[in-house]
């Protein structure tokens, strides 16, 4: 049975969506636009059992969200970016003890404190590479309210399937937007849960990973006596100095990720048969992408839109196949340009890229892309 | 053979242990497990938690649910994981760089939230694992790798922090004095709240080669001689303490613990909704 229809926050969207997927535990700071999420987590998470703890500083809130990880909580924080760059140290230390967990960003305007109470999209790259080293990760783009309850979902089980952190890159436009809304009943949600070992405590090893590359994971406290850290470390959880160990961990941290791109990879696309003309776009400038293409139809120009979902992994192939199909293909973004880079890189020369950049935290309208795409055509 | 203390609390296999010859940090690590062993509980109910540096490896040779966390968050981890599952008794052992500059703040949150971790802090007043850098406990004109003419900056008092703070248990041993580090640990984990011991250890190779402090025999004689126990100073007079350091317990006053707390309005919560 579906729920009644309520008028509901991107933000308050994300908490019922963790709640839904079983989050446990959140710990966080005030930072807007995302305060919300932790209002909203402070009030529902004891009334289903679950803890929510305001910290004293963003890293603070990342290290105790791993901490409550451990113990077998499905945990999340939320942010925006000046946190985003204090939780990456953190962020990091998830990525290589393989620790799941979930991190929201709610883009605002930057660098530093930048625009605090307007969008952006700046954290594309940051998203990608923001903690040092190489790691995995898995990054996930709401467009809409209803669609930021789905993906907080996903995250949850991203980061429970592949022991990975997670990140919900929201924007400010998403987070703060009110939509009509119909949530899904609880049974057709689909939830995953970590593997736990089925083996004695005594002859667990809790980085030997199965054929997935993921290893089982046992909670603290329940008799399963092992070693996390964040140093270079064996199946065994200790701490080493092999080079040939090192190589294969960091290697298998990336691989995780890389030989399930099929299943982790999504995307929305419209109009792509025969469009000439394609506006790649995520976010809140999505929807703006989506009224350009409609206008553009209406004047006899062949657009389609194509709207990753998961930015990172980005989904390369079915990109790859519609640059090969599209002239031109245009990159609207609310930065100076950060994915446009991973689309070059993709497509190469099969197709025109044209870029169209906005950094005075608003969104871009559809207008500004009908008038961009004119302009090139 | 190892005594039956290290070999059920130890992960013999892990020994011999990194430390410096003459380095305090191995004699607390046992102090530690003695507390453990002493206070009966569960090995499978006990979590070690630690950040970076020196003294942040104990923990990989004890034989419990061990986490080795980033510099200064150790606090922040265990918070999480004592939050989460509060029947877990979270220890967690951190250096005095460690602690008190990069995890202050962790530090002085942790003790105001009386939240139920017991906090070791060897504070040995150098930045050992990078190479002998003075540290927030390096005592003033002391020097270090990066104050080769001397430290300006005034020490922190740990004890006296936390204490401040809303620790609800704090005390101080040295390593000369293991047997006080034992039963004050015994004591801070019994106690429901937040806790905080100060484990005075010597670093020969570092801190006591930039400053002339001799042998670490010489640096635990110092430890024998400076320190001088809370009940005994009461009787001493302001002169006679000139140079001396306390040890023994110098607070214990218990308040409600932050998860009881919370768990109180889960439960209230619970009782409205039915």
């Amino acid at each position: 049975m579906k729920s009644k229809a309520r008028l509901m926050q991107g933000n308050e969207a994300c908490v019922e969506g963790a709640i839904a997927a079983g989050m446990r535990f959140y710990a966080g700071y005030p930072i807007t636009p995302s305060t919300e999420i932790a209002e909203l987590s402070a009030e529902r998470l004891p009334l289903v059992g679950g803890r929510f703890m305001q910290m004293e500083d963003e890293i603070g809130g990342m290290a105790a969200i791993i901490g409550a990880s451990l113990t077998g909580a499905k945990s999340m924080t939320a942010t925006s970016g000046p946190g985003f760059s204090l939780k990456q140290e953190n962020i990091g230390y998830a990525s290589i003890a393989e620790v799941p967990c979930v991190i929201v960003n709610v883009q605002r305007g930057g660098p530093s404190t930048g625009m605090p109470t307007s969008p952006a999209q700046g954290e594309i790259m940051q998203a990608r590479w923001g903690t040092h080293g190489d790691h995995p990760v898995i990054a996930l783009t709401p467009s809409s309210v209803r669609e930021t309850f789905d993906l907080t979902i996903k995250a949850f089980n991203f980061a429970e399937k592949y022991r990975t952190p997670v990140i919900l890159l929201m924007d400010e436009v998403i987070g703060h937007m009110r939509e009509k809304v119909q949530l899904p009943d609880p049974s057709e949600i689909e939830i995953i849960d970590r593997k736990r070992p089925d083996c004695s405590s005594e002859e667990y090893l809790p980085y030997e990973a199965d054929n997935d590359l993921v290893p089982p994971m046992a909670d603290f406290g329940t008799g399963y006596r092992y070693h996390v850290t964040g140093l270079v470390h064996d199946e065994t959880g200790f701490p080493s100095n092999s080079t040939a160990v090192a190589d294969k961990l960091i290697r298998r941290l990336s691989n995780k990720i890389e030989i399930h791109r099929d299943e982790i990879e999504s995307w929305e696309e419209e109009n792509t048969e025969d469009a000439e003309v394609l506006i790649l776009s995520y976010g809140c400038v999505a929807r703006s992408s989506k009224s350009a293409m409609n206008i553009l139809r209406e004047r006899g120009i062949k657009a389609g839109t194509f709207r990753p979902i998961t930015i990172w992994p980005f989904p390369e192939k079915r990109l790859r196949e519609l640059a090969a199909k599209v002239k031109t293909i245009v990159v609207p973004e609310m930065n100076l340009g950060q994915l446009v880079l991973e689309v070059e890189r993709i497509c190469g020369c099969n197709a025109k890229i044209e870029k169209l950049n906005k950094v005075s935290c608003e969104i871009i309208y559809p207008e500004e892309i009908v008038s961009k795409i004119e302009e090139v055509l | 053979m190892p005594s039956v203390l290290v070999e059920n609390y130890f992960r013999t296999e892990k020994l011999p242990q990194i430390w410096c010859p003459g380095c305090g940090h191995g004699i607390i690590t046992r102090s530690i497990a003695s507390a453990i062993e002493k206070s009966g509980i569960d090995k499978n109910k006990i979590c070690i938690v630690s950040g970076i540096g020196c003294s942040s490896r104990a923990p990989g040779y004890l034989d419990f649910n061990t986490l080795h966390t980033t510099h200064g968050r150790a606090l922040a981890f265990a918070t999480g994981i004592k939050m989460a599952k509060p029947e877990i008794k979270v220890i967690v052992i951190m250096g005095d760089g460690d602690a008190t500059a990069i995890g202050g703040n962790h530090l002085i949150h942790a003790c105001r939230r009386n939240i139920g971790i017991t906090a070791i802090v060897y504070n040995n007043s150098i930045y050992g694992m990078t190479g002998g850098q003075y540290s927030p406990t390096t005592p003033k004109y002391d020097k270090g790798t990066t104050a080769p003419y001397g430290n300006i900056d005034k020490a922190f008092d740990i004890c006296k922090l936390a204490a401040s703070a809303g620790a609800t248990y704090v005390g101080r041993a040295t390593a000369y004095h293991a047997s006080l580090v034992t039963s004050l640990v015994q004591n801070a984990i019994s106690n429901e709240g937040f806790s905080l011991i100060e484990a005075i250890s010597m670093c020969p190779t570092y801190y006591g080669r930039k400053n002339k402090k001799g042998s670490a025999v010489s640096m635990m004689e110092w430890q024998k001689n400076s320190a001088i126990n809370i009940s005994a100073a009461a009787k001493m007079s302001p002169e006679a303490l000139e140079g001396k350091f306390l040890i023994g317990e110098l607070k214990n006053s218990p308040e409600p613990e932050y998860t009881n707390e919370y768990q109180k309005i889960i439960d209230r919560l619970k009782k409205e909704s039915q």
